[in-house]
Formats: structure tokens, sequence, C-alpha cells
């Protein structure tokens, strides 16, 4: 090989900014655009930790005054214990209003029937629209990220919903420049997206830059697992195991937080914030890959939940 | 060069380094476009084993044998179902120098709305030819939508130089003649690379086949183009998105005025000019996110606190007061439609400049763009959608617009139907180019098919 490379020198004035620093500044102008043109927008707390980022980017956003928006969580009641306590901490912490939709109560006013599977994921859905409608929230903070998935790739930052909060991908706004149109008719709502440029890793090294506590789960911890669909689920009150599952304790982390049901850990003997990193870059699978049951129903799982109003 | 071996731990441990480029690609399937963006992200480690497995087991599905890397991109049942990609995709990957967000976007006419999109948040753009096919309309189409949105840096990708045994003359011929013309148009700098995306040659590591060619790879080039410059000798901007006053008992007097730096920067000290009102103050503090600065630039989102207590609220425009912008209700200005429904004259819209939202009329369209030979068609009465062309527009509300050749940021709007809030048209002020590009006028007899 007889190429001469000229590599130039990485020229960067210094006034760049970080990636972390340019994303923290994009999702931090998000939270202002909608603070300054809706009336009543809602953050979706759930205690993982997408949110978890979301709610410390619009404490600084908006400091040294409070979050101008509540919190709403849309309850699966297939919890982790630990991400519960971890929630009603940081709402008390920081004089937060919580609003929660619970998929249990309308399981248990026959609104909502069980699956199958035992999956309450998809259950989200009804609760979910119908709070919004219920609280009038015009706009709907969301930890959605583009690289999640094939369908939130093609997301916008402001998505716009109707009255039954479906997505309708094909009538989607051109999203230009950083003008983000929030323009909705009564009943419609929009769903802002303020991580949609962030990937699992920049979540990663911003918790660990700004030193934001997590709950637990997220580290690795012994724990009593069994198998299912090539994932190991937590054995409790939700229906985990079948009676032809055989449960075991295992060294093991969540990479993602969500309903009991479906959310798959992984074997990791990470138990720091820079053995979380490096095991993430080093990673073979995608987030939601590694540890989402509902994403793997089809190739199109995600746009269809999504079509019908899911996060 | 971003070998998988290399400790990941060692590669992003100082993630205070790295910085972010946005960048476009525009091409079609025929150009090598999905292969070129394929190779990025498999050789950057950004396609993972689970999404690789999704994308082969869809290929065979459709009677493929080789993963077709556009599923990758290509998210939505119907982009799928048809094979075309519809609309712009985000792609996301990182080597241990930069963190990178690729707007992959259609290349064909019809979707130039979707190149506009992804070309608007670009630093820089990848131009695809077919080195068998040198530079065709299309082509023309793509250099004319990245000089038309200032986008700073151009790559003109040379691709399937395997087919044209890998010569020299081949490139240059393209290289110059794309060169020439997309500087006619006024594209600050151009760097024109000679790929074979399928073979590897010059995307991530060097051509064992080009060694006329001494330039950098187009991950290279990527890795180290520069994503800043020298931001005291911009014009300096500062769009107030929200008024922050706690009103508690610690904090009773605090008034911060919340933004985003558009362009430039911005010291404690720096008399400024509040418009459109014309009212003028002092910086006593910039609050950057939790810090307290001296001096803050574009883009961070920061607090400015002034020394005087004047009436500013969301949608004024912060100056320094010795580089303000002179403000005017009347808007001329170059667009392009992105709406189903056309744009007519004498329509009323929104416009939506930085964080104001004026109500406006549609005066003019004095002529309409073709971007393929960049021929003028005077009067056309209307704009439709994929459409490129002048308006004059009056708002109800004077404005504080600069020249889009002069801020990327405060010299585009949005034009938004009252009645829906359809975005409808994407708008930038000032002249289309950035050169006196004698910008032909057809034939009136080419015309007379756009004439009412």
């Amino acid at each position: 090989m007889t190429t001469v490379v000229n590599v130039h020198e990485a020229t960067d004035s210094p006034f760049a900014l970080s990636h972390l620093d340019s994303l923290e500044s994009e999702a931090v102008h998000i939270f202002r655009e909608v603070a300054g043109e809706f009336e009543r927008p809602v953050i979706l707390f759930s205690g993982g930790k997408d949110s978890i980022v979301m709610l410390h980017l619009a404490l600084k956003a908006f400091a040294p005054a409070p979050v101008p928006f509540t919190l709403l969580h849309v309850d699966t009641g297939h919890n982790f214990p630990e991400v519960i306590e971890y929630r009603d901490r940081v709402v008390a912490q920081h004089g937060l209003r919580l609003h929660v939709a619970s998929v249990q109560e309308y399981i248990d006013a026959g609104k909502l029937r069980e699956r199958p599977d035992g999956t309450r994921n998809p259950l989200q859905t009804v609760p979910l629209t119908e709070a919004i409608q219920q609280h009038r929230f015009d706009a709907v903070f969301g930890g959605g990220r583009r690289d999640e998935e094939k369908a939130r790739a093609k997301e916008r930052v402001f998505s716009l919903r109707d009255e039954f909060s479906q997505w309708d991908p094909r009538r989607q706004r051109p999203e230009l420049w950083q003008l983000y149109n929030g323009r909705h008719a009564p009943g419609e709502h929009v769903r802002v997206f303020p991580l949609s440029n962030w990937t699992e890793l920049d979540v990663w090294q911003y918790i660990q830059r700004e030193k934001i506590e997590l709950p637990e789960i997220y580290f690795a911890h012994e724990r009593e697992v069994f198998a299912r669909n090539g994932m190991w689920l937590t054995a409790g009150e939700w229906g985990g195991p079948k009676e032809t599952e055989t449960v075991e304790t295992r060294l093991i982390r969540y990479r993602t937080v969500g309903d009991m049901s479906c959310t798959g850990a992984v074997d990791s003997d990470a138990t720091t914030l820079d053995a979380v990193i490096a095991e993430i870059a080093a990673s073979r699978l995608t987030e939601r890959g590694a540890t989402r049951a509902d994403d793997k129903m089809s190739e199109a799982a995600m746009e269809d939940r999504k079509r019908e109003g899911y996060f | 060069m971003t070998s998988t071996s290399t400790s990941t731990t060692e590669q992003f441990a100082d993630v205070s380094a790295t910085t972010l480029l946005r960048f476009a690609t525009a091409g079609s399937v025929d150009d090598g476009k999905s292969t070129l963006v394929g190779r990025l992200l498999h050789d950057s480690k950004s396609v993972l084993t689970d999404q690789l497995e999704a994308v082969e087991a869809a290929s065979l599905k459709r009677g493929q044998e080789a993963p077709d890397l556009a599923l990758l991109t290509d998210g939505l049942r119907a982009e799928r179902e048809q094979g075309i990609t519809i609309d712009v995709a985000y792609r996301y990957f990182a080597t241990p120098r930069r963190r990178f967000i690729l707007a992959d976007t259609p290349g064909h006419v019809q979707y130039t709305r979707n190149m506009v999109t992804g070309a608007s948040t670009a630093e820089l753009a990848v131009v695809l030819v077919d080195a068998r096919n040198g530079v065709v309309e299309q082509t023309r189409r793509h250099a004319a939508v990245a000089a038309l949105l200032r986008v700073p840096h151009v790559v003109l990708a040379v691709n399937k130089m395997d087919l044209v045994e890998y010569a020299e003359p081949v490139f240059a011929a393209i290289a110059e003649e794309f060169t020439t013309y997309a500087s006619e148009l006024g594209v600050p700098e151009i760097t024109a690379i000679p790929i074979s995306a399928l073979a590897g040659d010059n995307v991530v590591e060097p051509s064992a086949n080009m060694d006329w060619y001494g330039g950098p790879t187009v991950l290279e080039h990527l890795e180290t183009v520069p994503v800043s410059h020298d931001l005291t000798a911009c014009h300096a901007r500062f769009p107030v998105q929200y008024v922050i006053r706690p009103q508690t008992a610690e904090h009773p007097d605090y008034r911060g005025y919340a933004g985003q730096i558009a362009a430039g920067a911005f010291r404690v000290g720096e008399p400024i000019t509040v418009l459109p009102s014309g009212r003028t103050s002092t910086i006593t503090a910039i609050d950057a996110l939790g810090e307290s600065v001296d001096i803050a630039w574009a883009p961070q989102s920061v607090t400015i606190r002034l020394a005087d207590d004047i009436d500013i609220s969301r949608g004024d425009l912060l100056a320094p007061s010795g580089d303000a912008p002179a403000t005017s209700q009347d808007v001329e200005a170059t667009v392009c439609h992105v709406a189903d429904q056309p744009l007519t004259v004498g329509q009323r819209v929104l416009l939506k400049h930085t964080t104001r939202t004026v109500k406006a009329i549609v005066k003019e369209i004095p002529s309409r763009l073709t971007l393929d030979d960049l021929s003028q068609h005077p009067e056309p009465g209307q704009l439709v959608a994929n459409d490129i062309g002048q308006v004059k527009i009056r708002t109800a509300e004077p404005l504080a617009l600069d020249a889009y050749a002069d801020s990327r940021r405060t010299g585009s709007f949005l034009l938004i139907d009252p009645a829906d809030g359809t975005t409808l048209a994407a708008g930038m002020a000032g002249e289309s180019f950035a050169t006196a590009k004698a910008v032909a006028v057809a034939d009136a007899a080419d015309d007379e098919g756009w004439d009412f």
C-alpha cells in the first residue's frame, strides 16, 4: 500500500461544543419551546433512565424556578418496587405533582382485559390517552429516542396526535432547522421527544457527567430470574414463571425499565457507571433487542403500537 | 480505523473531547447511497447483531440473498412494502473522535422537501455520483439544495470507482465539473473523494487501488471537518424563549431570559438592544445551565440577566447594541414548499421566525426555480409540494430577520396554515445563492404551462 493519507488535525475551534453539551442544549431548547407555547404540558415519568434524564434537563432548563410541568406515570401494576420508591422520592424532593394512570384500575373495572401472554405494555395506551383527555394535556414529553427502534427513527421531535392519540407517520410535518411547529386543534395534542437525537450511550455518559442517581436495578445485582423468549425475567406476582420455567439466581442488571412481564435483564457484573458504559459500548445488541419482548412480535410492532397512541 | 477490537473503554473515556457533526446524504439507491451509509454504520460498529439479523431475515423474506441495508433505515411499513425511502431517516454512529447524526434523505425530485429538511440542520452534505455517469441532473439538484440551505461543507463522493478501473482521469473530470458548478452556487468548501462503497475503498479505510489519491477517506473527513469557528466575528443573536421568574423566598427578584444563542457570542457587560421594541440594557449575568459564565456562544442554551427591568417577552430578540438587525414587515425570501396543499398569492398564513409567530400574507410569488438547471419561471401563481420559489410576504408585526446567508438560524422561518397548523413552507430570507451567478430566466415560451 503506497497511499499517503493526509489526516488533517482536528481543527475545531474552542467554540465547538462537546457532543453532550450540544445534546443538552438542544433538549433544553425543546423544553423551553414547549413551556413558551403550550398551556398544559406533562412529562411522562416512569422512573426509567430516559425519563430521569428528561426530568434532570427540565430542572436545569428552568432553574432557579421550579419545573413548569406536572408528571404522569402510566402504571402497569407490574412495577419494580425499587423504581416506584425512586419515583416517589424524586417527586417529593423536587416538589413536583405526579398523576398516575393505572392499568390495574382499568383491568379491575373491566375496561381492559389481561392479555394471554401476561404482557401489559400494550395495555398502557388507553389509560395514557384517557389521562391526556381528562387532564387536557396539550404537550406530552416522552423519553423516546430515534436510535431505539426503526419506527422511532422516523419520529419527529414535535409529533402531532389526534384526539385518539393516533400517530400517522405519512402525515408528519417536516421539521426544519430548530423551528418546531406545535400548532394543534382542540382535542389534539403534541408528543414531544427532547431526547430524539440521543443514543443509549449518550444517556449513560450524561448520567455519569451530571452525577444523576438511578434506581438500583440498573446496576448488577443478584436476582431470582427465569428464562423466557431468550431473556431473563424477574419472578414475581405478575404471573411468572410458568410451571415449565425454572427459577435461578443470577448476577444481572436491567438495561431498560418497563413492565416486569416483558422487560428482560441482561447478565452483567457492571456495578458502577464506568462499568455500565464500558459494557454498553461493547454490546453487540441494541437496548430493545436485548430487553424488550414486545418489540419482537413483528417487524412493525413498534410502528403499530405508536399508531394506536403508544409512547 | 475504528477496529472493533480496540478497547471500548478507552475509546469513550474522554467524552468531553468528542464533538458532534450533523450531516446529510443525498443520492439514490442506484448511486450506492445505502451501501455507503451501511458501510459507515457497519464499520463504525453501529449496526448491531440483532438489527443485522432482522435485516437479513427481512431481506430473505423478500427473496434477496444479500442483506439489504436500506431496510435498516426504511423504518416504516409503507417504505418496506414499496422498497423506497419516503421520509428522512436519522441514524446515529460514533468514532472515538466524534459523534455523528446522519440525516439520510431520499434523492428523487419528488422528495426535495425531505432533502431540504435534512440539509437544514446539516453542517456537511455528502452528494453521491456514479463514476460511470458523472454529474447528472440529480447531482446538480443536490448541489443546489446544499447551496440554497447554505450547508458549509459539501463532499462529492464519486462512487463505483471499481467499475471505471479506478481511473484518475474519470474522477478528476467529474470532480472538476462538480466543483465548478457548486462553487458558482457559492458552496464555500467542496471535497471530492473517489470511493467504492461496495469494495470499501476510501470509505473508512484508504484505498489500495487508488494510490494517486492523497486525500482523506470519507470517515476521516467527517471526523476532522471543523464543526465550529470563531464565533466572536459573527452577528450575535439571542431569541428569548421564556422568561424565568421564580418569585420564591430564595429568589424574590430573579428575572432571567431563557433561550438558545442562535448566532455569535454574548458577554457579561455588553450593551444590548431588544428587538423589535428597540429598548436597551446591559448584560449583568449569563447562567449556562447551572454555571455562571462571562461569555457564552451559539448554540448554548443559557439564561441572560439584564441591568434594567424592561418589557421583554417570548419572541423578542436580544442583539449587541452596535450590531442589531433592522426590523421590517416586508420579507423577500426563497421558500421550499413542503405541504400537499399549494401556496397561493394572497394566502393568509402564520410566519414562525425564531420564537416569534406573526400573521402574514403572501403578496407575490415572483418566480419558481427549477433546481436541475436553475431556470426561473416567472409568476407561477402558486407553489406546490417540492417547489422552490421566490416570495414576497407582508407581516402584521415587524420582524428582526437576518439574511439567511448571514445566519441560518435567524434568517430562516416557517409558513404555517392558520386553519389546521400544517407546515406549508420553509423560508430563507434574502438571496437564494451566495454568488451573483446569473440564474437564467427561462424563455417566456417555456413558461406557458406555468402562467395563469
